[in-house]
């Protein structure tokens, strides 16, 4: 499966990135490489294997309903670019 | 050029489980706190945190699942939909995609006035996923920034998703009743949809019949109805926005892709939203965060047996055991489950379970709203309205002054017999009641005469006149009795 450069523009778009003329030819050029290297496990014979859903062997872990104590506001606003006393602050939503 | 359509809807219902904290963390999810007190590492995504699936809203899903009547399969795991919002701390949110935890349920609706055929609304899927935050705009500070509340982000959410099987915003109203009082019933939600733990999304289109052949409208998603009375009023107007949008411009389904529109209540129209991401763009892919759920069938057949009684149940057997009417059985059960269990106990406790119907779904669902108050806060216990109840059946309050002794009751919080004393209310025995009534014609000749002419209303002035004499005459009794000595004369 090879990658196209409509592929990189796509991808980029959704993950917002905003990439040069220059970046959108390497990283056509990384992606393909990277998707040929993880290619050859088509390689390996599946016929019979289930399809693996997760990677660790362990399911069911769970924690029990109990309220626990929050971050303190000022600690979880503190990283964010722009912050009121209250809230973080983005730019306006626009389309609801 | 006349022409029909049918409206064929499906539903996606979001709701918020009645979980304690959240699904991942141990975050309160009490709605209404101070906005960003109630986040944590885990919630807003933080590097290097780890979410862990909270036991009570797996098993809060399951039940549900189950009561729509969905399969259970053995496995199933969370994805993560990725997509920019910023509302969306992670930049991702959890959700699941290809094995949710049930699929293929339904839910039987009908209408009480008969608008439609009762039917079967299939359910593709419900599956279990975590809320995103909230942004609030300041509309004083105008082109000001928006801020953002993260309090309800990681919230545990059950999305439940129709078939296409609706074809009336009646038919969506009831799927949507129905849902909630399950719910209710289940007591998974408190579904209040001003504070936003039951929401509703439409995916809506017509099909029609045109001389080319059957003809489908392209599908339109209809967002932010507040309200059931919003999805019908939304609904009906997108039926029609729709047909009209065919008739000028022919555009069918495949034409252009799906569109989101939002519901402005106040101008009573649906508004173009952005286009909607292809489900392939949010790059779903299995949450290494978090690992899958196993269940057995031994599980799911105990989350079974521990429903109890579902709204259908209570329908069945309120009309199988004590022969009401589908109306008053839907009267009572639409009032939750509560109110049905207080009719139980006054049924159980006397002799006419009709007339226990009657008292509780008239006088006491009347005074509750009068009071804006609930059947839990009652001041007539179950077995108090069962001794009026039984009191009038054999004979020992008159059913005319039955409303007085409810009143008093009610006031007072007294058994009936404590009543019947306050009232004053004495049995009055059949030869006292005889001779009154005698007292009573031999002073009125002239309805006597009439009566004997073949007008027996005359005595009907004689009731009244009874009454006075003594409050606790039975009227119909008085009626009787004049009747027959007034054609003995
Ligand atoms: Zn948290």
């Amino acid at each position: 499966m090879a990658i196209t450069r409509a592929d990189v523009e796509k991808v980029s778009l959704l993950a917002r990135l905003q990439l040069s003329e220059t970046e959108i030819e390497t990283l056509t050029v990384e992606l393909g490489k990277i998707v040929a290297y993880v290619d050859q496990l088509s390689e390996v014979d599946t016929d019979g294997v289930a399809p693996m859903a997760h990677a660790v062997e362990v399911s069911n872990v769970f924690a029990s309903d109990e309220v626990k104590t929050s971050l303190p506001r000022e600690q979880a606003l503190a990283n964010a670019p722009s912050h009121n006393p209250r809230g973080y602050l983005v730019p306006p939503v626009l389309g609801g | 050029m006349s022409q029909t359509y049918t409206t064929i809807i499906g539903l996606e219902v979001h709701v918020q489980l009645a979980t304690d904290s959240k699904l991942f963390c141990g975050c309160s999810t009490q709605f209404g706190a101070e906005p960003n007190t109630q986040t944590c590492p885990v919630c807003i995504g933080m590097p290097g945190s780890l979410p862990v699936m909270n036991r009570e809203a797996y098993d809060l899903s399951l039940k549900t699942a189950v009561a729509v009547n969905c399969e259970i399969p053995e496995f199933t795991k969370w994805d993560r939909k990725q997509y920019f919002y910023p509302d969306l701390p992670k930049g991702y949110q959890i959700s699941q995609y290809d094995l949710p935890m049930s699929a293929n349920g339904y839910l039987e609706i009908h209408d009480e006035k008969d608008r439609f055929e009762p039917k079967r609304v299939r359910i593709t899927r419900a599956h279990l996923e975590e809320d995103a935050g909230k942004s609030v705009h300041d509309e004083q500070a105008g082109t000001a920034d928006s801020e953002i509340d993260l309090n309800r982000t990681g919230t545990p959410l059950l999305e439940i998703v129709s078939e296409p099987d609706m074809r009336s915003s009646a038919e969506a109203r009831a799927y949507l009743s129905e849902l909630k009082l399950l719910l209710t019933y289940l007591g998974v939600s408190d579904c209040n949809m001003q504070e936003g733990s039951l929401r509703v999304d439409a995916n809506v289109n017509l099909h029609l019949d045109t001389d080319e052949g059957k003809v489908a409208t392209p599908i339109v998603e209809i967002k932010n109805m507040n309200s059931f009375r919003a999805v019908e009023r939304a609904l009906d107007y997108e039926a029609q926005r729709q047909f009209r949008v065919w008739q000028e411009t022919g555009k069918k389904i495949g034409d252009s892709p799906k569109q989101t529109r939002g519901w402005d209540d106040a101008a009573g129209i649906t508004r173009g939203q952005r286009s909607k991401e292809e489900s392939s763009d949010y790059r779903y892919f299995p949450d290494p965060d978090l690992v899958p759920i196993i269940v057995t069938s031994e599980q799911i057949q105990e989350v079974k047996d521990a429903l109890g009684e579902l709204p259908a149940d209570f329908r069945n057997r309120l009309i199988r055991e004590f022969g009401l009417s589908s109306y008053d059985t839907d009267v009572l059960v639409n009032q939750g489950r509560e109110v049905v269990d207080y009719f139980l106990e006054v049924a159980e406790h006397c002799d006419d379970a009709k007339a226990a119907c009657n008292w509780v779904t008239q006088e006491v669902l009347r005074a509750l709203k009068e009071r804006e108050s609930i059947i839990s806060e009652f001041a007539i216990s179950a077995t108090n309205l069962a001794g009026l109840i039984q009191a009038i059946v054999e004979g020992k309050l008159p059913k005319t002054r039955a409303k007085d002794a409810f009143e008093l009751m009610m006031v007072d919080g007294i058994d009936v017999a404590s009543t019947v004393d306050r009232l004053g209310i004495e049995q009055v025995d059949e030869s006292a009641l005889e001779s009154l009534c005698q007292e009573l014609l031999d002073a009125n000749p002239k309805i006597v005469a009439d009566v004997q002419s073949g007008k027996p209303q005359a005595v009907g002035a004689l009731i009244g006149q009874a009454k006075k004499r003594n409050p606790n005459v039975d009227p119909g009794r008085v009626r009787e009795i004049c009747l027959k000595l007034a054609q003995q004369e």
